[in-house]
């Protein structure tokens, strides 16, 4: 790699290295927009040359007509917001469960020994396998979804944060205990801060499950989401919209995972990571 | 000031680290403790600490039991152990959290200045060396203004350079308040540098082999021919220490005369 090529601006002299930093990061990003790009413009040559068979698998253009015709007429917002509304519900309750409960495996051996194997053998159990139980409990209305989201949220988030807390260097512990820190303070001032990032590691994997979760829970009966567009595209035959809800939940998804990213991105300022590139 | 009397220590797997250990050190001395790894220097550092209990005997500050840490004493690991997500003076003001906020200011600025890190207080310890970093440590320690200064072997793991200079940053702080201090060390050279008595101790179990007083004025030259002649002392001691148990001169004192 030439590094003179790179400092040089257009009129050829050498650019200050900050700004050569932020346009190579507004190229790091146009570079993952490369590959997706590059599929829909060929998908789009193959479906107009006949390549592809236009019913069954509809070129971007369609897929976007279908879903700008859905957004025109509100329907869009009202199923993404319905997705949402229930992701962020599970997922709330699932970390907050996960935490909590974490944090008391963590931080107690008994407790550990006590709960531990029982959550780990549920943990095993797929997903699915929870969903006629939780309708014939909760109905097939929002409060079966939104359990089976928090179930799903529930797992990463606990094994996250019981192990983190288990995890932490006694050493650091012991500076606490040097300058008599009570038990509050010592957890406040050390151990809160010392598993914050493994709990917000576990926080966004538990959210790359709720939005897994929240497809299973719409296929089993809703009338609105994300998820229902799935299964309304596959029963009228609307591949376009399949297409484009799978389209809306990457970028949905996506645009969580950055939220949640941005949020705790001050907590974590001290660290000695390339996390900033993730 | 600092009094261990009797103090044996077994761990709960057998380990008998510590045997009938005494000793007296006075207010503003600086004691080091040498002898070969495993001799139990860590182990009374953390009882004296109150991180550990003993199995038998007391330790006393001003005339108090040690059964958990001490407001009056302080320890310096041998690993800086600064939290990483505080920045470098919210480290050193740590342990002093209850201080009125200018009294903590002052304190963390003094100490900074002391150790040569004026301009570093808004850094993360991730950004400074490992020098650095100790010197951070030594800070926190100092601002809690402890009557008794532990230090594990806090400089074990730096250069030459950068250990002679953090010698004078411990000296300088401890100039201020007159701390006791006790110093784990395996470098005599260190010990002789800023101890006014050696102790070197000998393993399984570790227990008091032999003393040394070092009675120089400082600042020390290390070229004195003092100097070198309580270097050589306490380089006896550890060599007798190493070798296999003969009768060991218990109790001994030996004197380096500041004469030279
Ligand atoms: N927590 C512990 N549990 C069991 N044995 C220990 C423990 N800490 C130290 N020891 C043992 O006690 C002896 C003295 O250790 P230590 O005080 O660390 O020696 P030093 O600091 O002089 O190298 C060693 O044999 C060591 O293995
Ligand atoms: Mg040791």
């Amino acid at each position: 790699m030439s590094q003179t090529s790179i400092a040089l601006t257009d009129e050829g002299v050498p650019a200050p290295s900050s700004r050569r930093s932020v346009g190579r990061g507004r190229l790091l990003m146009a570079a993952g927009l490369v590959l997706p790009v590059a599929l829909a413009v060929f998908w789009e040559w193959a479906a107009a040359s006949g390549l592809f068979q236009m019913r069954l698998m509809p070129p971007p253009s369609r897929v976007w007509d279908t879903m700008a015709a859905l957004a025109a007429r509100g329907e869009l917002t009202h199923h993404v917001l319905a997705t949402l509304y229930r992701v962020f519900a599970g997922f709330a309750i699932g970390a907050l469960a996960g935490t909590l409960i974490g944090a008391f495996a963590g931080s107690s051996e008994a407790v550990r020994r006590l709960i531990d194997p029982s959550l780990q053998a549920l943990r095993a159990v797929p997903s699915i396998a929870w969903v006629p139980l939780f309708i014939l409990w909760l109905g097939i209305f929002e409060t079966s979804k939104i359990a089976l989201i928090a179930v799903g949220v529930f797992f990463p988030v606990y094994l996250g944060v019981g192990g983190s807390i288990a995890n932490i260097d006694r050493k650091l512990i012991e500076v606490g205990q040097v300058f008599r820190l009570s038990r509050l303070a010592l957890a406040r001032r050390v151990m809160l801060p010392a598993v914050l990032p493994d709990w917000i590691i576990s926080l966004r994997s538990g959210l790359g499950l709720g939005f897994m979760f929240v497809v299973a829970a719409e296929f089993m009966g809703a009338s609105e989401g994300l998820g229902y567009l799935l299964i309304d595209g596959q029963q009228m035959g609307k591949p376009d919209q399949i297409i484009g809800a799978i389209v809306a939940f990457a970028l949905l998804g996506k645009a969580c995972d950055t939220l949640l990213l941005i949020v705790t991105r001050p907590l974590l300022a001290w660290q000695d990571t390339a996390r900033g590139t993730l | 000031m600092l009094r261990i009397e009797t103090i044996s220590k077994t761990y709960s797997d057998g380990t008998h680290a510590l045997e009938d250990v005494s000793l007296r050190v006075g207010p503003g001395e600086i004691l080091a403790i040498v002898g070969g790894s495993g001799c139990g220097k860590t182990t009374l550092l953390r009882l004296i600490a109150g991180l550990d209990s003993a199995t038998q005997g007391r330790i006393l500050v001003d005339d108090e039991t040690i059964s958990a840490p001490h407001p009056a004493v302080g320890i310096v690991f041998q690993e800086p152990r600064l939290l990483p997500w505080l920045r470098v003076e919210d480290n050193i003001g740590f342990g002093i959290a209850d201080l009125p906020a200018t009294e903590r200011r002052d304190r963390i600025a003094h100490a900074l200045d002391r150790v040569g890190l004026a301009g570093y207080a808004k850094r993360w310890p991730r950004e400074l060396s490992g020098g650095q970093q100790q010197r951070v440590a030594i800070a926190r320690a100092f601002v809690a203004r402890p009557a008794v200064l532990l230090l594990d072997e806090p400089f074990s793991a730096l250069d030459a350079f950068t250990r002679a200079s953090l010698h004078e940053h411990l000296l300088r702080l401890w100039e201020e308040t007159k701390p006791t201090i006790v110093m784990v060390t395996h470098d005599v050279d260190e010990a002789v540098t800023l101890a006014d008595r050696v102790v070197v101790m000998r393993p399984r179990p570790g227990r008091v082999f032999e003393t040394t007083w070092v009675q120089l004025e400082r600042p020390r030259d290390k070229l004195a021919l003092g100097f070198e002649k309580a270097k050589r002392r306490v380089l006896g001691a550890l060599d007798r220490s190493l070798r296999p148990e003969t009768k060991p001169p218990e109790g001994v004192a030996t004197e380096a005369a500041a004469s030279y």
